[in-house]
């Protein structure tokens, strides 16, 4: 039998995000496949409440704290060593996300086990674990173990089924007395997104530009085949941090989850962070000129050319349509 | 303010990646690599923060090929020092590579200050043993906060405001002290473009101070079974032929599924 294996439960706003059900479903197979019990926790303020959805869980260790309105990384990477500690545990799996950015280094670090980033797959071989995990934007992927199968594990979110994760079992909750530590980051409020002139999440055709629109003056081209299907322009991170469209067109991991009817996509590589914002569209239909190109992986069409030539053909085709 | 940016090179993905004879790393012979994007983010923000208050800019980064062109691009750009630091260390992760930097700062003449702020890229393609910033501030025993977007100073230039990234838009305003390590994911502006003539000239005038770091030592890691391409790529069914056959063989798929003429 393996010690007891830890999810963190991630929540934002009062709502506990997706990750921490993937997590959940994920940690329940290599559970029972481990004959080991599964753990979960839930650190935060008015956090209580979220402990009934989380009956997927063996126990639910819950600590409820008015000063852990939006914890920082050192400080919950405090309480998670002290639990693990506590409860024996060998496997911690934390969200790979923004909200948890930090949490995993840090408690590695303080327990002096390895910590396995952008995990992607779980399984188990003759006992032991191995860990899946992307590198290089999602090109290539290595097979990792942990010695003992003891370590800290970053889960990458949109890689397990959320529905695995979710149950109506009553769960065994347990409030957990831990000493909160003092910290120097104090948080001051949310900024909410700024409404842009349209909500790409409310379209039924987005046309998705990536780093090989090159220029701005370029996006133009663009545009004219969104208005030749009806749809509006949306782009991947790099497009937005170069400031040639606005952040609420940003597709991806920090931007918005859209499921469009068409995503058409052009110069796009499809990097996981992007792909998980838009994998769940009804058709989509990428143009680049890289035959590797990760996108073509998530796509039922691909065309394998360089934009600047598919772009005015393909509009003049829908015109003479 | 003693801003001091980390830079690190990381796999040019444009490029393809071979993996290695052993399986388990990619060929060095046949890599490329590139600042990794996120630090070149984190430059552009310290040079951002040093014309608005004031104080220098150093750039301290891993020996790597065609480390000295991104150096003396800081410098261009408007860092005032630029240091590489050597040593035997190929392949080695995100808990070392802190450890790295962690030595920079141990010297008695370069401790960190109550002005300064440590950047680095809030992480990197090949992050697989996590990211450097958390572990850095750990070894300092300074604040840190990633997924980092716009940093202002108070005016008595002991607090940072900083925003933070969480998702769908949304994001977080948070209250730190210096010293601190930071993330940054995106600066507040593009990264600027130098001319290869100003870094030419730049090359001329300064100057990259070298110091030698020996690896670290007795880190908990990883073992590594193997590195393999993922299959899935190719799930797509591929539109052969010019552009025009290509484009008219999508208005065709549009058409049988309604999504023309809306």
């Amino acid at each position: 039998m393996q010690e007891p294996i830890l999810v963190l439960a991630e929540h934002l706003k009062g709502e506990l995000a997706d990750i921490t059900f993937e997590m959940l479903g994920a940690a329940r197979k290599l559970a029972d496949q481990l004959k080991a019990p599964l753990y979960t926790a839930v650190f935060g303020k008015d956090v209580a409440p979220l402990t009934s959805q989380l009956g997927v869980a063996d126990s639910v260790f819950v600590l409820d704290h008015p000063q852990l309105d939006m914890p920082s990384a050192d400080v919950a990477a405090g309480l998670l060593k002290k639990l693990v500690e506590q409860k024996g545990v060998s496997l911690v799996l934390i969200g790979g996300t923004n909200v948890s950015a930090g949490i995993g280094p840090r408690l590695s670090f303080r327990l002096n086990l390895p910590f396995v980033n952008f995990c992607r797959n779980i399984r188990v071989e003759n006992g032991s674990t191995i860990f899946t995990s992307q590198l290089f934007g999602g090109k290539i992927l290595s097979d990792v173990r942990l010695p003992e199968n003891r370590g800290v594990v970053s889960v990458y979110p949109g890689s397990f089924a959320a529905d695995a994760g979710r149950s109506d079992k009553k769960p065994s909750v347990e409030k957990v007395d831990l000493p909160v530590e003092e910290t120097k980051i104090v948080f001051k409020r949310y900024i909410e997104p700024e409404a842009g002139d349209i909500d790409i999440t409310k379209q039924d055709i987005l046309i998705s530009i990536g780093r090989g629109i090159v220029s701005a003056d370029n996006i133009a081209m663009v545009e004219e085949l969104a208005r030749a299907l009806g749809g509006a322009v949306c782009a991947s991170r790099p497009v937005i941090d170069q400031g040639w469209l606005p952040l609420s067109r940003q597709v991806g991991k920090s931007g918005m989850t859209v499921k469009p009817k068409l995503y058409m996509s052009f110069g796009v590589s499809g990097a996981p962070e992007h792909v998980e914002g838009m994998k769940d569209a009804g058709l989509i239909i990428s143009v680049n000129t890289d035959p590797n190109a990760p996108i073509f992986g998530v796509s039922h069409y691909g065309v394998c050319a360089d934009l600047f030539d598919v772009l005015p053909a393909l509009v003049e085709k829908i015109k003479t349509h | 303010m003693d801003i001091f940016v980390l830079l690190k090179m990381v796999p040019d993905v444009v490029e393809e990646l071979v993996i290695g004879e052993n399986g388990k790393s990619l060929d060095p012979q046949m890599l490329r690599v590139k600042l990794s994007d996120p630090d070149e983010h984190a430059l552009e923000q310290a040079i951002l923060l040093k014309e608005k208050h004031k104080g220098t800019v150093t750039v301290v980064a891993m020996e790597a090929p065609e480390v000295d062109e991104i150096l003396f691009t800081a410098f261009a750009k408007g860092a005032d020092n630029a240091v590489k630091l050597t040593g035997d260390w190929t392949g080695i992760q995100a808990p070392s590579i802190a450890r790295l930097f962690a030595s920079y700062f141990s010297s008695a003449n370069r401790q960190l200050g109550s002005q300064a702020l440590v950047l680095l890229g809030s992480q990197a393609i090949d992050d697989l043993e996590g990211e450097v910033a958390p572990y850095l501030a750990e070894l300092l025993g300074v604040p840190y906060i990633g997924v980092v977007t716009g940093i202002r100073l108070d005016e008595e230039n002991k607090k940072i405001m900083v925003m933070k990234e969480f998702a769908g838009g949304l994001r977080g305003e948070f209250e730190l002290p210096l010293p601190a390590v930071l993330g940054v994911q995106a600066a507040e502006k593009p990264p600027r473009y130098v001319p290869v003539a100003k870094v030419r000239s730049v090359m001329k005038s300064s100057h990259v101070e070298t110091l030698e770091v020996p690896p670290p030592e007795g880190i908990a890691g990883l073992s590594i079974d193997r590195l393999f391409t993922p299959e899935a790529a190719g799930k797509a069914e591929m539109l052969e032929g010019a552009p025009e056959e290509a484009s008219a063989r999508i208005v065709e798929i549009l058409a049988e599924r309604g999504l023309l003429g809306r």
